[in-house]
């Protein structure tokens, strides 16, 4: 029984071995035809040489004269270089050696004109630089998962209402949420929290967070170094621990694994470092935080359910959606809102994937982008694509004569193929060590304050996905640069082309492929255009929106003193008048303000609710943004004061309060009244009537692009607060003027902490919807220059190009009498057509385009005729401008050159 | 282009492999011996017999050298490998398949 079987692995072992040396002859033979093929051509020629000598002798020998045998001879042996071409096939060289081939005749033929080579390369990088820029963005946001486990099944939690769409949580809701729903894995709260970190010369601002203990494990995020925190270190009373980030550890600690035991004294309390968080990881919802302690609800805020400071993040339970789950939140915050009317009234619960928060803000910015870079890739590639055309066509005897000397039209088309390729890898890789530098010089241009909230944006560069995107451009773009001559190869008749010298009829179809082209690329560049002309109106609405205040010699600083130390009202209030004084002693310093919870155009602070005495209530509530400030705030800012009076010293902690309204606020809630006299009731307070004392112009409390809303300001003095915020007049010299003023804080108390020390300007300009706007509008703006510039290039290429091969005609025109004037009209009229066709296939796209950027435009429509209106015409100028240029020599042809030329 | 027809496809092969069963021999002598062999009927085009003869090297079912001729010439001489030998046996069954068949239609019909 044994003997077949081994037979059969014998024969198997033969077989596999007789393979394998088969195997191996072949690749010798192939690689030799394909390294050393001339002298395999070589041979093979002698071979035939051999073949045909002795066909000749055999003539001979039959009597056939020398002559008559080698005729015979040849003969049988027809097309010898056929043969040849055959026997080289059959050598199996072809597929590379042909590339090969190819590739070397392309660069060839790109080197013998450099300027078509130059000039193409350079012009599909533009359009591949700037798509893979603004790619870059898109793959670092967008593309890029977030750095946690399975971050797609991660969701924030917030609470919404009718007025405001993501409001924090309190400690309580928090408590509650967490222990009654059904639908989270895990459930826990984050808060960003500036610390006072103690150093050893004094107090420095520390950017933090507070989150419950499960946090870092909810993210599926493990310490580098040391451990997480342990549950119940969120316990009042638990030891006071803190976890690092990785930056931090690096640069102040200096990486040393003996951090861990150390204590950190932030806030005036020591806390021991536990951990150091990897590196890369980034929670943007709280911008950079470097020092992470557990959310012990020691704070005041943390016990009261109608004071909302946190959010919520959660890991879904397996299988469910982000839509069931909040089915089962609604019910909860429905119940708490029957259970708590006072604090929960109105408060419905609301959730977004972790995503969508973080990057969402910026996602229909980078969509935009995206498209922008696309549409100038689409005019450089068509561009670039009219000049292979132009180039194609001069090349038709060329193609006719090589398709007569036996080349195949499918080696004609790997031929162009390979041009198409080379040009368009040339293209890609310029284009990509140009994008390294445009992306770094993007980056920089995000402004820090920006950049906080978008920390996936620091290690941004050349990188996988881009050089695979880089390539992807490449090949499609090849794809499309090898189409113009393969249309033409098909097409082309091949007697007509060797017949065809210069006179011209025949180059009509291509003329009129080249102004299809044309025509596409204006329309797209008129759609680049309007999208620029109204995103910059956008910038320039934005720039000019009425802040309420005087921008310029404004100075703003962040303050923010110790609570163990300043623990009560009157140290508080003396602080303060002493910071005040101080800095107004300075040089160069006209006034001083302060305000509690944020200066003008950052955004909004707290809020507050109220009602109005006097009115029918039914236990609604308003809500409006609280601003606490000093007298001689407004007077720093320029705010205008319409009604009643300012804040004065008479103001004190023990006097009635009083409150000053905005424009908005009289107007929404005192339509047709004299806001001044009224009275409001606050519900957080002790119920005491607040008479309104005055009415001030509404000042641009929030962004730039937002509906100012009803503001609330009261004294500071009494409302006083560990943090505020300094606005100083200063009468020139700003820059100079803010490091005086943090030395100047730092010399009454060194544990006191100014931060984010900043002219007004600069926070404009910096400010999310002013960096949003300035960034779209230059950049949408670079694009729609570039696409206008390329497109009018590309349309006088075709016009000139029509204007030589139509020489003679306007020759044999002119000496039949044709004025000047009728050349111009004949010329501009067909140039003029392909502008109308663009502009108004321009237009109808731009339309619907504009459409799209609806969400982005500040104080301007998307369908604005006076902007569509004026981008068509200055498109048609500039496009009639280049015509003018070979209409003119069109004009001055001299029929007699023109025809003896022929 | 034109593919030799003189010859039912793939024939060739067959007759090429089965001429270098006798002793490696040169393209020219292949043709000969071809033509003299079947009485003079085939006549096998130099057009046909040297693509054929590159891709039977290619496929590893001969190897080629070059050595003096009869007439004391270099020329290339083709050796049946021992895959060639394998293939021609494939051939050669399978043409007397084919062969048989169609003489079994030509007569009956």
């Amino acid at each position: 029984m044994g003997a077949p079987v081994r037979s059969y692995f014998d024969d198997c072992a033969h077989c596999l071995k007789f393979t394998a040396m088969r195997l191996r002859a072949i690749l010798r033979l192939r690689l030799r035809s394909l390294f050393s093929g001339a002298r395999a051509d070589r041979e093979l020629d002698e071979e035939l040489q051999y073949h045909l000598d002795r066909q000749i002798e055999e003539y001979l020998a039959g009597g056939m004269t020398p002559a008559e045998a080698r005729r015979a001879a040849m003969g049988s042996l027809a097309g010898l270089q056929l043969r040849r071409e055959e026997c080289r096939e059959m050598r199996g060289v072809n597929p590379i050696d042909h590339a090969l081939k190819d590739l070397a005749f392309a660069l060839r033929q790109l080197r013998k004109n450099p300027g078509f080579a130059f000039t193409a390369v350079f012009v599909l990088a533009l359009g591949i630089c700037a798509s893979l820029a603004i790619f870059a963005f898109v793959d670092a946001a967008l593309i890029k998962p977030l750095p946690y486990r399975d971050p797609a099944r991660l969701v924030d939690l917030f609470e919404t209402n009718a007025h405001l769409e993501r409001m924090n949580l309190s400690y309580p809701d928090y408590l509650d949420w967490k222990q009654r729903n059904r639908v989270f894995r895990s459930f826990d709260v984050y808060q960003q929290n500036p610390f006072l970190l103690t150093a050893p010369d004094g107090a420095q601002p520390a950017r933090g967070a507070r989150v419950s203990t499960g946090f870092f494990q909810t993210l599926g995020v493990a310490p580098v170094l040391g451990r997480d925190f342990h549950p119940g270190e969120d316990a009042p009373s638990a030891p006071r621990v803190v976890i690092l980030s990785y930056a931090v550890w690096q640069t102040q600690y200096g990486a040393r694994r003996d951090v861990l035991g150390q204590a950190v004294t932030l806030d005036g309390f020591p806390h021991l470092v536990v951990g150091v968080l990897p590196r890369g990881f980034h929670f943007a919802s709280v911008g950079h935080a470097d020092f992470w302690t557990p959310m012990q609800p020691t704070r005041p805020c943390d016990a009261n359910r109608a004071c909302h400071s946190i959010y919520g993040v959660a890991r879904l339970a397996d299988g469910l959606s982000p839509h069931a789950a909040l089915a089962n939140l609604t019910i909860i915050a429905t119940d708490l809102q029957k259970q708590y009317p006072d604090s929960n009234r109105d408060r419905e619960a609301a959730l977004l994937p972790l995503d969508q928060l973080i990057t969402g803000d910026i996602h229909p910015m980078l969509m935009v982008l995206l498209g922008g870079a696309g549409l100038l890739l689409l005019i450089s590639t068509v561009n670039v694509g009219g000049l292979v055309l132009l180039r194609s066509e001069h090349r038709q005897r060329e193609i006719a004569v090589r398709t007569a000397l036996g080349a195949s039209s499918g080696r004609l088309i790997a031929q162009f193929a390979t041009e198409a390729l080379a040009l368009a890898a040339g293209g890609s890789a310029l284009g990509l060590a140009l994008a390294s530098g445009a992306i770094r010089l993007l980056q920089k241009l995000v402004p820090q304050t920006f950049r906080d909230g978008l920390p996936f944006l620091d290690d941004l560069g050349v990188n996988g996905h881009i050089a695979m995107a880089a390539a992807a451009i490449a090949v499609l773009a090849a794809i499309l640069l090898s189409l113009p001559p393969c249309l033409g190869i098909w097409s082309s008749d091949l007697r007509k082309g060797l017949a065809e010298a210069s006179r011209g009829s025949a180059g009509t179809a291509w003329r009129r492929l080249g102004s299809h082209l044309v025509v596409l690329e204006l329309a797209t560049a008129m759609v680049l255009l309007v999208g620029a002309g109204l995103l910059s109106q956008s910038l320039y609405h934005l720039m000019r929106v009425d802040l309420g205040i005087v921008p310029d010699h404004l100075l703003t600083v962040e303050v923010a003193a110790p609570r163990t130390v300043y623990s009560t009202a009157p140290k508080v209030i003396a602080l303060s008048r002493r910071i005040e004084s101080e800095v107004e002693a300075l040089p160069g310093v006209r006034s001083v303000g302060l305000v509690v919870n944020g200066v003008p155009v950052t955004g909004n602070g707290n809020t507050t609710w109220f009602h109005i005495p006097g009115r029918p209530w039914h236990g609604e509530h308003y809500d409006a943004p609280e601003r606490d400030v000093r007298p001689g705030y407004f007077s720093t800012l320029g705010a205008r004061l319409l009604r009643g009076r300012d804040f004065n010293a008479a103001d004190t902690p023990t006097s009635p309060q009083v409150a000053i309204v905005n424009r908005a606020f009289a107007r929404t809630y005192f339509p047709n009244e004299d806001a001044v006299g009224k009275q409001i009731v606050e519900h957080t307070g002790s119920g005491v009537t607040i008479p309104i004392v005055g009415v001030v112009d509404d000042v641009r409390e929030g962004s730039l692009d937002a509906v100012i809303p009803p503001v609330l300001y009261f004294p500071f003095d009494q409302r006083i607060d560990h943090e505020f915020s300094l606005v100083v007049r200063a009468s020139g010299g700003e820059q100079g003027l803010l490091p005086a003023i943090g030395a100047a804080i730092r010399k009454i108390d060194a544990g006191i902490v100014s931060r984010d020390r900043m002219t007004m300007i600069d926070r404009i300009r910096d400010s999310q919807s002013a960096y949003m706007h300035r960034s779209l509008a230059w950049l949408v703006g670079g694009f729609a220059a570039v696409a206008l510039l390329l497109s009018v290039v590309g349309l006088y290429g075709v016009v000139a190009y029509s204007v030589s091969r139509r020489n003679r005609e306007i020759g044999i025109r002119t000496a039949l009498g044709a004025s000047t004037a009728a050349i111009y009209r004949m010329i501009l009229g067909d140039a003029g057509r392909l502008i109308a066709i663009a502009a108004i296939a321009g237009f109808a796209a731009s339309i619907a385009v504009a459409g799209l950027l609806r969400g982005l435009l500040f104080g301007v429509r998307s369908w604005d005729i006076p902007t569509l209106t004026i981008v068509a015409g200055l498109l048609s100028l500039a496009a009639l401008l280049a015509s003018l240029i070979p209409a003119r020599r069109a004009a001055a042809v001299d029929p007699v050159e023109s025809l003896r030329a022929e | 282009m034109s593919k030799p027809t003189d010859l039912v496809q793939g024939t060739l092969d067959l007759l090429i492999l089965r001429m270098l069963a006798l002793e490696p021999m040169h393209g020219w002598a292949i043709a000969q011996r071809i033509h003299q062999m079947s009485g003079e009927v085939l006549q096998v085009g130099q057009s046909a017999l040297y693509p054929c003869l590159h891709k039977l090297e290619q496929n590893g079912w001969m190897r080629s050298e070059w050595a003096a001729s009869e007439n004391n010439r270099r020329a290339k001489y083709y050796t049946l490998t021992k895959a060639g030998r394998t293939a021609l046996d494939r051939e050669v069954a399978q043409w007397e398949r084919l062969s048989g068949a169609i003489s079994m239609i030509v007569r009956t019909a």
